[in-house]
């Protein structure tokens, strides 16, 4: 099924909060075979100057599944996850952010494109992250949409 | 990194990895709360035309994240994008790599990649990195 292009850049995604846990962090780190103690120990990140265990590069994509519903715009746009590949993912950092902090984020679907005659669409999610009135980062998101692969 | 030896050309340390088990994508989907079933129940991925569950692509950006803030310190990281060429099947065995490919006075762009064993690429990316200004270079190496 087409994703309605004029629906889907009118989402309104609800922005939300989340306070960055340093255990979730920890577990991050070791579910990716870090090392590097200053994403494990809150000594060895404050002995470099941090002031806690620092949220690495691609958490920041982990930040915007905490939404209470993170696939929600797919499902509310009639998309199968089943169907869904991600695409492609970018960051752009202006500052560092570590355990402890609250971080607020703001979406909005950026795009809808297709190819092959339909068969293949991408939408674009943007993500804004702020703590208070600092910018932190931007994430950019590109899932794919592959229609008719699912027959059931 | 040592700033003064950069060229178009330097390759970062590569970061071999472990084969991708079962465990990991169990792991992975908890810690990074994508809970996508397609990486972690057999069912679902068969009942979506796969074979078997294959990883999540921001596991091998994960890995390709340890890759660059093993070389450079992580605030000096100013953009990372990545493009998901393939999939990575379950017990495939990824390697990250790196080389610079631009350098200002100020930044070097990095091309980073995720190759399986089978020679197939994954991931491909790149990432931009403030360098050192001229007087903190003596001592950032």
């Amino acid at each position: 099924m087409a994703v309605d292009v004029e629906r889907a850049l009118a989402l309104e995604l609800p922005s939300f909060e989340v306070t960055v846990e340093r255990g979730r962090l920890r577990f991050f780190a070791q579910s990716i075979g870090e090392t590097d103690p200053i994403y494990i120990d809150v000594d060895a990140a404050r002995a470099v100057g941090h002031p806690d265990l620092p949220v690495p590069p691609t958490f920041m994509f982990s930040l915007s599944l905490e939404a209470p519903a993170p696939f929600g715009y797919l499902e509310e746009l009639g998309v199968d996850l089943r169907t869904v590949l991600h695409g492609e993912q970018r960051f752009d950092y202006a500052t560092l952010s570590f355990a402890g902090d609250t971080l607020a984020l703001s979406e909005r679907i950026a795009e809808v494109t297709s190819k092959r005659g339909g068969a293949m669409e991408f939408l674009t999610k943007e993500t804004v992250i702020t703590r208070g009135n600092e910018y932190i980062a931007r994430a950019t998101s590109v899932v794919v949409v592959r229609n008719s692969v699912v027959s059931a | 990194m040592n700033a003064q030896t950069l060229r178009v050309g330097t390759t970062l340390p590569p970061l071999p990895l472990a084969p991708i088990s079962r465990t990991t994508l169990a792991l992975f989907a908890g810690a990074s709360g994508d809970h996508n079933p397609i990486h972690i129940d057999l069912d679902n991925a068969r009942s979506a035309g796969f074979e078997d569950v294959f990883a999540h692509g921001m596991l091998s950006m994960a890995y390709l994240g340890r890759l660059l803030t093993g070389w450079v310190d992580q605030s000096r990281i100013q953009s990372f994008s990545v493009r998901f060429v393939a999939i990575t099947p379950v017990h495939a065995q990824p390697t990250c790599t790196g080389v610079v490919t631009s350098l200002t006075e100020d930044s070097v762009t990095v091309d980073v990649a995720v190759t399986l064993a089978d020679g197939t690429t994954t991931l491909e990316g790149q990432a931009v990195i403030t360098l050192p200004a001229p007087a903190e270079q003596d001592t950032d190496s």
